[in-house]
C-alpha cells in the first residue's frame, strides 16, 4: 500500500466512525471528535465551497460553543423536531485527501443521508469538507463544512439533524 | 361551503376557525382567486437589483417571474415565459443582462420586455409584434414602498399604499434602521413545510408558543448572552402590544432578552459592542427623534403583511415570503435584511443572531416546522375534532403579544375576502 492510500484508509475509518455515532444518536461521543475551537457549518443549498458566513446567510454556522449547545439541545426531549428521534442512515463515500499542510489534513467526502420520521423519508445529499488534525491514536476535526448539493430544502424543510 | 369557516362570538370572547380552512382543496383553489390573484404580493427588495440590467427570477404565487431593471434602471416584473411557445426566457437565479433570449427557438427580448428577434423578411407579416402582442407579458401591477417591491395580478386592484393601510408604519420602522438604506444579505433560505400556509402565517407572529415550543433556544440564549435568568426576565418587562393596521395587516411588539444589532446590546458583546450600539442609537436619535429611535432600537416586532409576507424585526430582520403549492405544502423563501454599511463585526453578529434562532438549521425554526406539520397531521381528524381556537385575549381591551388578537385580524380579512369571492 502506498503512503497516500494508507492515510486515506485511516481517514475513511474515522469518517465511518463519525457517521456511525451520528446514526446511533451518540452525540456526546460525536462531539468528542472535535478539537477545541472547532467549527461546524452548513451554507445554504447550492452555495460555493468558499461561502463566507460573515457576509452570507447560512443554515448553520457554529463555533465550538454553539456545537456544544447543538448537542445539548438535540439530547433534550424538548428539541421537538428530533423527538421522538428520527431514524437516520448516513452513507459516506468518494473520500479524497486534498492535501496536508502544517499538520492539517484537508479531506473531501460525498454523503447521502436519509432521515425518516412521521411516515416520511427525506434525503439529503452533498459533500463534506473537513480539516483534520492528528492526535494520539487518530484525528480530531478542526472544521467541518457540510455542502448541500441540492437547489433548496424542498421537501426536507429543515437541517435539524447533524449531517 | 356548507358553513362558515371562521366563527366569532364577540360577547363571549370566542373565536373559532374550521380545520377545513386548512385541508380543503376547494378552499385552496378559492384562495388562489380571492387572495393570491387580488392582493399585493411581495416579489423582492430593491437592493437585490443593485445596478441597471440586473435581474432575478422568482416564483410568486405559483407564477414564474422575472424581477429586473432595464437599461435606465427602472424596476420591472415580467412573467417568465416566451410568448412564442412558453419556455422560460431567463433560467438563472440572477444575473445582469441587456435582454433575454429563449433557448428553444431563439426569440429575443430587450430587458424592457420588447420583442427584438431578427427574422428574415417575409417570414412574419411586416407589422409583426408592433402591437406588443409578442412582448414579454408584464405583471399587471408592480409598485414599491420603502424599497419593498410588490406585484398584483389584478390590474384593477387598489394602489399599494391604500392596500398597505397603516402597515406602512411598520415598513417605515424597519427601513429607518439605517441612514444609508437597507439591503438583503447574500443567500436565501429556501425550504418547504408539509402544512397549510396559514399555519405558518399564524406561527410567524405567535408570541404565545415561544416559551413552550422554543425552551431549548431560550436555554441556549441565557447561556450565550451572558445574563442570568433574573436579568433576562427584567429585560423583557417592557410591556407588549398587538396592532391591527387594517386590511388584514397586523403585528405584535415587545421586548425579548436577545441582543438587537440595531440598538440593544447584551453582555457577551462586551464594552466594544456596547460602544458600537450606543453610537448607532445616538445616530438614530438625531435622525428620527428619541421616542421613535427608542422604538426602532429597543423593541422587537413580528409583522404580517396580508396575506403572506412576514417581516420579523427581532434578533435580526427576516423577510419571509410563503406560498402554498397545495393545501398541505408551503414553499418558503427567507432573507436577511440589514443596514447598508454596517460594520463587519455587527454584520457577523447579526447573521449569528439570525442563525441561532431562525431558519432550517436554527435552534427554533425546526421545532416550528415540526409543530406545524404535526398540527396539519392532526387535521386529519377534522371530522371529529373540527375547530381551532383563536380566542386568547379576546376580552382584553389591550391584548398583549402572547394573545391572539393579531391572528384574528388576519382571519377576519381572510373570511371577508373568501366570502366575497
Amino acid at each position: 500500500m502506498t503512503k497516500g492510500s494508507e492515510l486515506r484508509h485511516e481517514v475513511e475509518d474515522f469518517l465511518y466512525l463519525e457517521a456511525h455515532l451520528l446514526d446511533e444518536w451518540n452525540l456526546d461521543e460525536w462531539f468528542k471528535l472535535f478539537a477545541e475551537g472547532a467549527t461546524y457549518d452548513v451554507p445554504t443549498a447550492g452555495s460555493a465551497d468558499d461561502a463566507d458566513s460573515s457576509a452570507e446567510l447560512f443554515y448553520v454556522s457554529d463555533d465550538y460553543f454553539r456545537i456544544a449547545h447543538r448537542v445539548k439541545r438535540l439530547n433534550s426531549p424538548r428539541a421537538h423536531s428530533e423527538w421522538p428521534r428520527s431514524i437516520t442512515s448516513r452513507i459516506v463515500s468518494n473520500v479524497r485527501i486534498l492535501g496536508e499542510n502544517g499538520g492539517v489534513i484537508k479531506v473531501r467526502s460525498a454523503y447521502i443521508t436519509h432521515r425518516s420520521k412521521e411516515g416520511v423519508t427525506d434525503m439529503y445529499c452533498g459533500h463534506h469538507l473537513y480539516e483534520l488534525v492528528r492526535v494520539e491514536g487518530g484525528f480530531k476535526i478542526q472544521s467541518k463544512r457540510t455542502m448541500l448539493d441540492m437547489e433548496n430544502l424542498h421537501p426536507q424543510g429543515r437541517v435539524s439533524i447533524i449531517l | 361551503m356548507s358553513h362558515d369557516l371562521v366563527v366569532e362570538d364577540k360577547e363571549r370572547g370566542l373565536f373559532k376557525v374550521s380545520r377545513e380552512a386548512f385541508t380543503s382543496k376547494e378552499v385552496f383553489e378559492r384562495e388562489r382567486d380571492a387572495l393570491f390573484h387580488k392582493c399585493w404580493l411581495y416579489i423582492g427588495h430593491g437592493s437585490e437589483l443593485k445596478a441597471p440590467n440586473d435581474f432575478l427570477t422568482r416564483k410568486v404565487a405559483g407564477h414564474e417571474m422575472i424581477f429586473n431593471r432595464d437599461r435606465k434602471g427602472t424596476y420591472q416584473a415580467f412573467f417568465n415565459t416566451c410568448p412564442h411557445r412558453g419556455a422560460k426566457v431567463a433560467r438563472e437565479a440572477c444575473g445582469n443582462a441587456l435582454g433575454f433570449k429563449c433557448f428553444y427557438h431563439g426569440w429575443a427580448f430587450n430587458n424592457n420586455g420588447k420583442y427584438s428577434t431578427r427574422t428574415p423578411e417575409g417570414v412574419y407579416p411586416d407589422d409583426f409584434g408592433k402591437d406588443g402582442s409578442v412582448d414579454l407579458a408584464r405583471a399587471p401591477q408592480l409598485a414599491q414602498y420603502r424599497d419593498f417591491y410588490f406585484v398584483n395580478f389584478d390590474a384593477n386592484a387598489e394602489s399599494l399604499e391604500d392596500y398597505l393601510a397603516d402597515a406602512t408604519e411598520m415598513l417605515d420602522l424597519v427601513s429607518d434602521h439605517s441612514p444609508n438604506g437597507m439591503e438583503i444579505v447574500g443567500g436565501a433560505q429556501d425550504y418547504s413545510l408539509r402544512a397549510n400556509w396559514k399555519l405558518l402565517v399564524e406561527n410567524s407572529f405567535d408570541g404565545y408558543h415561544a416559551a413552550e415550543t422554543h425552551s431549548t433556544y431560550f436555554a441556549y440564549l441565557i447561556d450565550a448572552i451572558g445574563m442570568s435568568v433574573e436579568e433576562a426576565m427584567k429585560a423583557v418587562s417592557g410591556g407588549s402590544s398587538s396592532y391591527d393596521f387594517g386590511n388584514g395587516h397586523a403585528a405584535i411588539e415587545g421586548v425579548a432578552p436577545w441582543g438587537r444589532p440595531i440598538g440593544r446590546t447584551i453582555p457577551v458583546w462586551g464594552e466594544e459592542g456596547e460602544k458600537e450600539i450606543a453610537a448607532i442609537v445616538e445616530e438614530l436619535e438625531e435622525r428620527v427623534g428619541p421616542e421613535r429611535a427608542n422604538r426602532i432600537a429597543k423593541r422587537d416586532r413580528n409583522i404580517v403583511i396580508f396575506p403572506n409576507l412576514v417581516i420579523n424585526d427581532i434578533m435580526a430582520i427576516t423577510v419571509r415570503a410563503l406560498y402554498p403549492t397545495g393545501p398541505d405544502e408551503i414553499q418558503v423563501s427567507s432573507y436577511a435584511l440589514a443596514p447598508v454599511g454596517e460594520t463587519p463585526e455587527l454584520r457577523k453578529r447579526r447573521l449569528d443572531n439570525f442563525l441561532e434562532f431562525l431558519g432550517p438549521g436554527g435552534f427554533a425554526t425546526p421545532d416550528d416546522v415540526e409543530a406545524l406539520s404535526s398540527a396539519h397531521i392532526g387535521y386529519g381528524n377534522a371530522e371529529f375534532a373540527p375547530w381551532n381556537d383563536i380566542s386568547r385575549g379576546m376580552l382584553k381591551d389591550f391584548p398583549a403579544n402572547d394573545d391572539e388578537a393579531q391572528m384574528r385580524v388576519f382571519w377576519r380579512e381572510w373570511a371577508r375576502r373568501m366570502e366575497g369571492a
